[in-house]
């Protein structure tokens, strides 16, 4: 029991409260695919209920003058459309709720994931991949539906010389193939690392507090637990507001691509 | 032996499913396919436990897909609407700000202009003022001088009459006194000698 609440992965179980069964596949193991609902559905489902909640209850007195919680989402709102409008001009504004949307589910997905005990629904790269394939895919349809075939002037920058373009073609080819990876990497990756040493710090606590007198020295990585707990508050938000700035920065690309 | 286990109780509820059984069944068969797989996530890394792939994409796409809709129809539409309405509130109480400003500066710019038009005429009033009371008093001295200077030449007029009547009873008493002297000389005399005789002196 002890060994397995230190065990740092375990926070990333996912537990199925009930399954609407196998779909897919000829009935054998690992054929088709299982849909539950689990941990990570109610959380998303929280992620989505607390956003729209937030949003639509602060605004309903659509007051002239706004009390503390329409301020916030009149805040957040302004924060992202500045976002959108300064990356992506003023047409990438027609995906500023594409933005917004993400924007708000990561970094509430995120802060969820900060309360003990629950689940941190980015902490998974399906879920990371997912969102970055979409921003990929949104980019490159409207890239072509918007641009046609000069859509490719993407991977041609301007004022290059012929015998080097045969070199920065492909490369750029590949940086822009390699985005939807480090574009989920990144979120997932930072999700996952910070609450594996949340976790083993405070496994530490643990450890240590039942060593005896030696438990004294626990005050050390609790000390550092909390610390990484305000690092933690703040890479949460930092990386929802990354994955938006770069979603931004990649529609850019699909509206201007001539550079 | 969990993988085992799990593949027993999928073929398990095909089988049941297949038969219709009762509910009581399935649902025990269910509970042992969780179980059995919740004994298999242990084992790996849940991230890349490719069997909640599945339920975790379509949730995903399930509460993404609805947050994008609520964003997009409700939340972010009424929020647009309210910063529009307190940006037009705003822009519509400037305006009327400056219409009134407008208003006070032409009202000042009146009242400063019929100032200075007071002020000019006043001046003017005081200015007319002061030269009617000079020509007043200029006509009235000029009359006074006029009147002193006639009555100065009449008082003159009379001094030289006396004058003159003074010096002719001079001559009758000059006359008188040297007709007394030469009678009292002893000669005698007329009052016509004694007179040629002082006009003759006068004369001289």
């Amino acid at each position: 029991m002890s060994e397995k609440a230190i065990e740092p992965i375990h926070q990333f179980n996912i537990v199925k409260y009930f399954t609407f069964g196998n779909f897919g596949g000829n009935g054998t193991e690992g054929s088709g695919f299982e849909i539950a609902f689990t941990n990570s559905a109610l959380f998303m489902l929280l992620t989505l209920l607390t956003i729209s909640a937030f949003l639509i209850l602060s605004t309903r007195g659509r007051g002239l003058v706004p009390g503390r919680m329409q301020l916030m989402a009149e805040m957040v709102y302004e924060f992202v459309a500045n976002m959108v409008r300064s990356s992506a001009g003023t047409e990438g504004m027609r995906f500023f709720p594409f933005v917004f949307s993400l924007f708000m589910f990561i970094l509430v997905a995120n802060f969820f994931g900060m309360v003990p005990y629950f689940f941190t629904v980015t902490s998974h790269i399906i879920v990371t991949a997912f969102l970055a394939v979409l921003v990929f895919l949104v980019v490159v349809i409207y890239g072509f539906m918007r641009n046609g075939l000069s859509f490719l002037k993407l991977f041609v920058p301007p004022g290059i010389p012929w015998f080097i373009i045969w070199l920065v073609v492909p490369i750029e080819i590949i940086s822009f193939l390699s985005r939807p990876l480090s574009h989920s990497l990144r979120l997932w990756g930072n999700m996952l690392a910070g609450h594996i040493v949340l976790k083993v710090f405070g496994g530490m606590v643990v450890a240590l507090l039942g060593a005896g007198a030696w438990g004294v020295v626990a005050i050390l990585p609790f000390g550092m637990a909390v610390a990484l707990t305000g690092l933690e508050f703040l890479v949460a938000a930092l990386q929802a507001f990354v994955f938006a700035v770069l979603t931004c920065v990649y529609l850019n690309d699909a509206i201007h691509p001539g550079h | 032996m969990a993988g085992e286990a799990q593949n027993e109780a999928v073929v398990d509820e095909g089988a049941v499913t297949h038969d219709g059984a009762t509910d009581a069944h399935a649902t025990t068969d269910t509970h042992a396919l969780t179980e059995a797989s919740g004994g298999h996530e242990v084992v790996g890394f849940p991230p890349f436990d490719a069997s909640t792939f599945g339920s975790q994409l379509l949730w995903l796409a399930i509460t993404f897909g609805a947050l994008y809709v609520i964003m997009a129809r409700v939340a972010l539409r009424r929020i647009g609407e309210i910063l529009e309405v307190r940006q037009d509130r705003i822009e519509s109480d400037l305006a009327e700000a400056d219409r009134m400003r407008q208003r006070t500066d032409q009202a000042i710019e009146a009242y400063e202009k019929e100032l200075a038009e007071a002020r000019q005429k006043a001046h003017g009033i005081a200015e007319q003022t002061r030269s009617d009371n000079s020509a007043a008093a200029d006509a009235r001295r000029a009359e006074v001088e006029a009147e002193l200077a006639k009555q100065m030449g009449a008082a003159e007029s009379r001094i030289q009459a006396t004058k003159a009547d003074a010096l002719k009873n001079v001559d009758s008493i000059a006359a008188e006194t040297a007709a007394a002297l030469v009678s009292q000389i002893g000669g005698t005399v007329t009052d016509k000698q004694a007179q040629s005789a002082v006009q003759k002196v006068l004369e001289g």
